[in-house]
Order: structure tokens, then C-alpha cells, then sequence
């Protein structure tokens, strides 16, 4: 075909500068993240190659398995907890007898605009131990928190917290989308067989979304597994590590320390991770899309 | 064939009550217990009329339920909000009120000398809408090869640029920020914006949608003898602008948010976005500027809360269909 080279070329032209950026700073960083792993790395002098002593020791530090630990924690109180608050608004706010429903939809989306640091500031401020509001008024509800982000029980739950304050809104737009795709003729012919709100929940509402809570579920899992900003913000890991988390553990020792083969390291231990949950996540989006159509 | 876009929106959307309403009522929904319309003209039964006060009870009870907890959602939101135009003394007083008993611009012109705000505001801007702009440029330029142009290869490419996808940025940011430093960008917007200037999820979900355009539309360019480029600018990319406002948005507030990005790329404060910048207010163990600081965030969310009151039917939609990352 004589076309052919012309179509060639033609194709190169596209594809060249968004590739090039992509083949220089996501695939080259990918092999060289990978070759830094085995290295003792430190951004001066010369690497030595070391073997598997830095995934060794990802593996037996104490402090990194009590990183890894958290992180673990911080998915587990995060992931439900936002799918949760999420699902219950988005079951709300599809009810057409709640009156005002676009103002609240839009409201409620709010606080996902907000970035997780600014997130954090103003729970910072509301949680202060002297001067914050909602600590006042929780002390007058006979509920007293004392300083949270220097209590090593509540400083986890407080980071997980204002995760979830920025993400619910986001979790819950896609509740929405999910619910009003279920038709209201099952809604319909439960109602005409008796059974009560609840009943309607657990036997229609929650069966027919159930891909699109995996969905979101496998979402939430993942974004909890890259949690930083608003630990960076309000605790810097502590106190007593006991909110460090592995990207916190990352950027320390690959940006503070310099110990850029550990951190190369334990960057590859964080995306083999993400990569298995990103598997499970397209099964589930294609399952989705299936659903829609 | 916009609507596969449209689609989730209309659907999520509290915006087009009427359409929502009338599905309702056609799927002979639960309209005979709403107050007024249908209902309006017929005779009541004491048993419909009590159902109909009942209904109305609760309805009222839900509302006000649901107030009370949208205002308690809203609190963070809130306390910004009052808390930048309080007086220092205020801000910092025990008991602690929410609303000012005394409004002050002080916070506001303190974030300015406190730290080089003008310069970070113009910062974020730059590296928000820098990073926007060349990923919308590159990304439909690949998503468009994709789409439209047969090669050899195609396949294994998609399924690289989808595998790519999968991983997140901070896995690979310390062998990026070596290339950066090497080519000697750090402090600068290139540092901030070349490395994000083509972005995996952007060129798959730009591909989703041009293959979802029909090829019609660009045969009949391509009988009149339209190059590639041609059809690419004059055809796919007029019909594709739901689909690129989407991403714009959704890159522009990723981008504006970030906190390690910034923090990683540039050390010289001068260099910062807003986001990155607010956070040198706290200093361990220091007292926290909080009205400062309030102010600092309200000026942070401001430009996307704007942003979001004029684009919210788009700004909720991409959010739900680029949900994907």
C-alpha cells in the first residue's frame, strides 16, 4: 500500500510527544525505581548492588512492619467508614419525597474540593485540645477527647477521619449514578409484597448495586493505600509513629534520609500492591459498564 | 454520541428534578402521597387525609434531619470560613464562638506578608493550568492515534498506557525527582509540569470517547480529503469537548490539591503552589496561626469553589465518570 509509510508517519506525529513524556518520567522511573531497589543508593557516591537487603529489610524492620501495619489499619477504618456515610447519603438523597435534594446533593459534594491539607488545617482548628469548637462542644456533651493528634490511640482514627470527610462526597456522586440505574419496578412490586423500607434495602437496593460497591470499595482501598497529605499535615507520623504511614515512609527516607534504594524498595512493595487491586478493580468496572448497558 | 457521557449525569443530577419527577410519576410512583398535584382535585378520605399530614410530618422531620447533618458535613467548611475574618483574640479565645462577633480583614492581608502569597497563588495557577493545558494537548493527540489511525503495534500500546495507569505516581516519584534534579529543574515549572504533561488515564479515557464517536462523521472529512490532522482538529476534537472539559477539570483540581508533588519538586518557597505553602505556617511544636491559616485555605478552595458553582452539573459528572482513578 503505497499509503502506508504516509500513515505511518502520520501516526508517529500523534503519538510522539505524549509518549516520549510517558516513556521518560512513568516507564523509565518504573526501571530504574526497580534497579535502585537492589542498590544501596544515596543519591551521592557510588551504588553498590545489595541484593534483596532492602526488601529484606521491608520486610523485618520493625519500624517498617509497624508502617506497613498502620497503613493496613488506616485502610481498614477508612475504606468501610467512607463507603458507608457514602452509601447511606446517596440511599438518602435518591428518596424523591426529601425535599431540597440538589441543594443537598451539591452541598454535600463540597468538601471533596477542598484539598486533604485544607482538609486538614480546619480539623485541626476544631479539634484543638484548648480552643477548637467541636472539642467545646463535645466537652459539653460529657465527651472528652483531650489532644488527639498527640494521643497514639486517636491520632490514626483522626487522620482516617478527615479522609473520609474529604471523600464521602466523591463516593457518594457515584452512589447516585449506581442507584438511579436500579428500576423502580422491583421498588414497586417489594412495596406491593410488604416489605418495609429496610427490607427493600438489604433485598434490592444492596444486590443490585453490589458491583458498584466493589467499585468503589477497591476505589477507596487504593486511595487509602497512598495516604500522606493530611499526615503530613497534622502529625508527621506521630505521635510515636503511630500514624506512619508507607508513603510517609517513602517520602522520609527517599527525600529526608536519602536511602533512596530502601525507598525504591518499599515503592515497589506499595505498587505490586496497588497493581493486584487495580486488577480487581477493572474486573469490577467492566462488570459495571455491563450493568449500565 | 454525547450522551454515553450525559448519561450519568442526567442520571446522578438533582439538577433536572422535572425529567426525574416525571419518570417517577409515569412509573406510577409513590405520587398519590405527595402533597398537591395529583391529588389536589380528588375528594380526601380521612385515611388519605391523615397519610397525606403524615407524609407531610415526615417529610419535615427529614428535612430538618438532614440540615442538621449537612451542617455538621459542613463544620470544616464553616469554621473556614468565619475563622478567616476573625480577630486574632477571637480566633484564639476560650469559649470558642463559631460565627465573629467582629468582622476583620486581617488574616487576609497577614497571609500576604507572612508568606510570598501572591507568588504562590500565581504559582498554582501556572502549574494547575500548565499541567491541564499539555495534557489535554498530548493526551488527545496519542488518544486520537488510538481511536482513529491503524498501525502496527496499536494493541500492545493500549495495553501498556492501560498497565501504566495502574501505577501510582508515588512508587516512581523518587527515580523521577533524580531525572528532574539531573536535568537540573528542580525549583521550576518545568520540574512541576513536564512530568505530568501526558498522563496514562487521561489518553484511555480520551480514547473511550473518540471511539464512541461515529466514524461517519469523519469519512465524509476524509472523502473530501482531510488529513489526520484535519479530522482531528476540525472533526473528533468539536465533538469531544464534554469529554475534554471533563478531563480538564478533573487534571486542573488534582493538580491544584496536590501536596507531595509540590513538596517534593521545589524547596525554595518561592516556588510552592498554595497547598504546599499553607503547610510552612505549622511548625512543629509552635503555636498555629489558625486565623491566618483559615485564611490561606479560603483563598486555596476559592477559585475551585467558583469553578465548581459555574461548571457543577460538569464538575459532579466528571467526578462520577473519571471515577475510574
Amino acid at each position: 500500500m503505497p499509503g502506508g509509510t504516509q500513515r505511518r508517519l502520520t501516526a508517529a506525529a500523534f503519538l510522539i510527544p505524549g509518549l516520549t513524556i510517558l516513556v521518560v518520567f512513568v516507564g523509565w522511573p518504573m526501571v530504574s525505581a526497580l534497579r535502585l531497589s537492589f542498590t544501596d543508593a544515596s543519591g551521592f557516591g557510588a551504588e553498590n548492588f545489595v541484593g534483596l537487603d532492602n526488601y529484606v529489610r521491608v520486610f523485618t524492620d520493625p519500624d517498617i512492619l509497624q508502617s506497613i501495619g498502620n497503613t493496613a489499619l488506616y485502610s481498614v477504618l477508612f475504606t468501610p467508614l467512607a463507603v458507608i456515610v457514602a452509601l447511606l447519603l446517596a440511599v438518602a438523597l435518591n428518596n424523591p419525597r426529601l425535599p431540597w435534594r440538589g441543594f443537598f446533593r451539591t452541598t454535600l459534594f463540597l468538601p471533596f474540593i477542598v484539598s486533604l491539607a485544607v482538609a486538614a488545617f480546619a480539623w485541626q482548628y476544631l479539634l484543638d485540645p484548648q480552643i477548637g469548637l467541636l472539642n467545646y462542644w463535645l466537652r459539653g456533651a460529657g465527651i472528652s477527647l483531650g489532644n488527639v493528634l498527640q494521643d497514639p490511640a486517636l491520632a490514626m482514627p483522626t487522620v482516617v477521619l478527615v479522609a473520609v470527610w474529604k471523600n464521602f462526597g466523591f463516593y457518594m456522586v457515584i452512589f447516585l449514578a449506581g442507584l438511579q440505574d436500579i428500576p423502580g419496578s422491583l421498588y414497586e412490586a417489594a412495596k406491593m409484597d410488604g416489605a418495609n423500607a429496610w427490607r427493600r434495602f438489604t433485598n434490592i437496593t444492596l444486590p443490585q448495586l453490589s458491583n458498584t460497591l466493589a467499585f468503589v470499595g477497591i476505589v477507596a482501598l487504593i486511595a487509602a493505600l497512598q495516604a500522606f497529605d493530611q499526615i503530613y499535615v497534622l502529625t508527621g507520623g506521630g505521635p510515636y509513629r503511630s500514624t506512619q504511614t508507607v508513603v510517609m515512609e517513602i517520602y522520609e527516607s527517599g527525600f529526608k534520609d536519602l536511602d533512596l534504594g530502601f525507598a525504591s524498595a518499599l515503592s515497589y512493595v506499595l505498587l505490586i500492591a496497588t497493581l493486584i487491586l487495580s486488577l480487581v478493580q477493572f474486573g469490577f468496572a467492566g462488570r459495571r459498564e455491563k450493568d449500565a448497558s | 454520541m454525547s450522551h454515553t457521557l450525559e448519561t450519568p449525569a442526567d442520571a446522578s443530577s438533582g439538577r433536572t428534578p422535572r425529567s426525574t419527577r416525571s419518570t417517577r410519576s409515569a412509573r406510577g410512583g409513590s405520587r398519590s402521597t405527595r402533597p398537591g398535584g395529583a391529588t389536589a382535585g380528588r375528594v380526601e378520605t380521612p385515611a388519605r387525609k391523615k397519610a397525606r399530614q403524615r407524609s407531610l410530618v415526615l417529610r419535615g422531620i427529614s428535612l430538618v434531619v438532614f440540615l442538621a447533618a449537612t451542617f455538621f458535613l459542613l463544620l470544616p467548611i464553616i469554621i473556614i470560613v468565619f475563622t478567616a475574618f476573625k480577630p486574632t483574640s477571637e480566633v484564639n479565645a476560650f469559649p470558642p464562638t463559631l460565627v465573629p462577633t467582629e468582622w476583620t480583614f486581617d488574616n487576609f492581608t497577614r497571609i500576604f506578608t507572612e508568606l510570598p502569597f501572591a507568588r504562590l497563588i500565581a504559582n498554582s495557577f501556572v502549574f494547575a493550568g500548565g499541567v491541564t493545558i499539555c495534557a489535554l494537548v498530548f493526551d488527545s493527540l496519542v488518544a486520537y492515534a488510538l481511536a482513529r489511525i491503524d498501525f502496527r503495534g496499536k494493541n500492545v500500546l493500549l495495553i501498556a498506557i492501560i498497565a501504566s495507569l495502574m501505577i501510582p505516581f508515588q512508587a516512581t516519584l523518587i527515580p523521577v525527582y533524580q531525572l528532574v534534579s539531573d536535568l537540573g529543574w528542580v525549583n521550576t515549572f518545568a520540574a512541576l509540569i513536564i512530568p505530568r504533561a501526558a498522563d496514562a488515564f487521561g489518553i484511555f479515557f480520551l480514547r473511550q470517547f473518540f471511539v464512541s464517536l461515529p466514524r461517519d462523521l469523519d469519512s465524509a472529512a476524509r472523502i473530501d480529503g482531510a488529513s489526520e490532522w484535519r479530522v482531528f482538529r476540525s472533526v473528533v476534537l468539536p465533538n469531544a469537548v464534554p469529554a475534554l472539559l471533563t478531563l480538564a477539570i478533573f487534571t486542573f483540581v488534582n493538580n491544584w490539591n496536590d501536596l507531595l508533588w509540590p513538596l517534593v519538586f521545589t524547596t525554595d518557597s518561592e516556588m510552592g503552589t498554595i497547598t504546599s505553602g499553607l503547610t510552612l505556617l505549622t511548625g512543629p511544636g509552635g503555636i498555629i496561626p489558625y486565623g491566618v491559616m483559615m485564611a490561606g485555605s479560603l483563598i486555596a478552595v476559592l477559585p475551585l469553589a467558583i469553578m465548581f458553582l459555574f461548571v457543577q452539573r460538569r464538575f459532579i459528572e466528571s467526578v462520577a465518570t473519571t471515577g475510574l482513578k
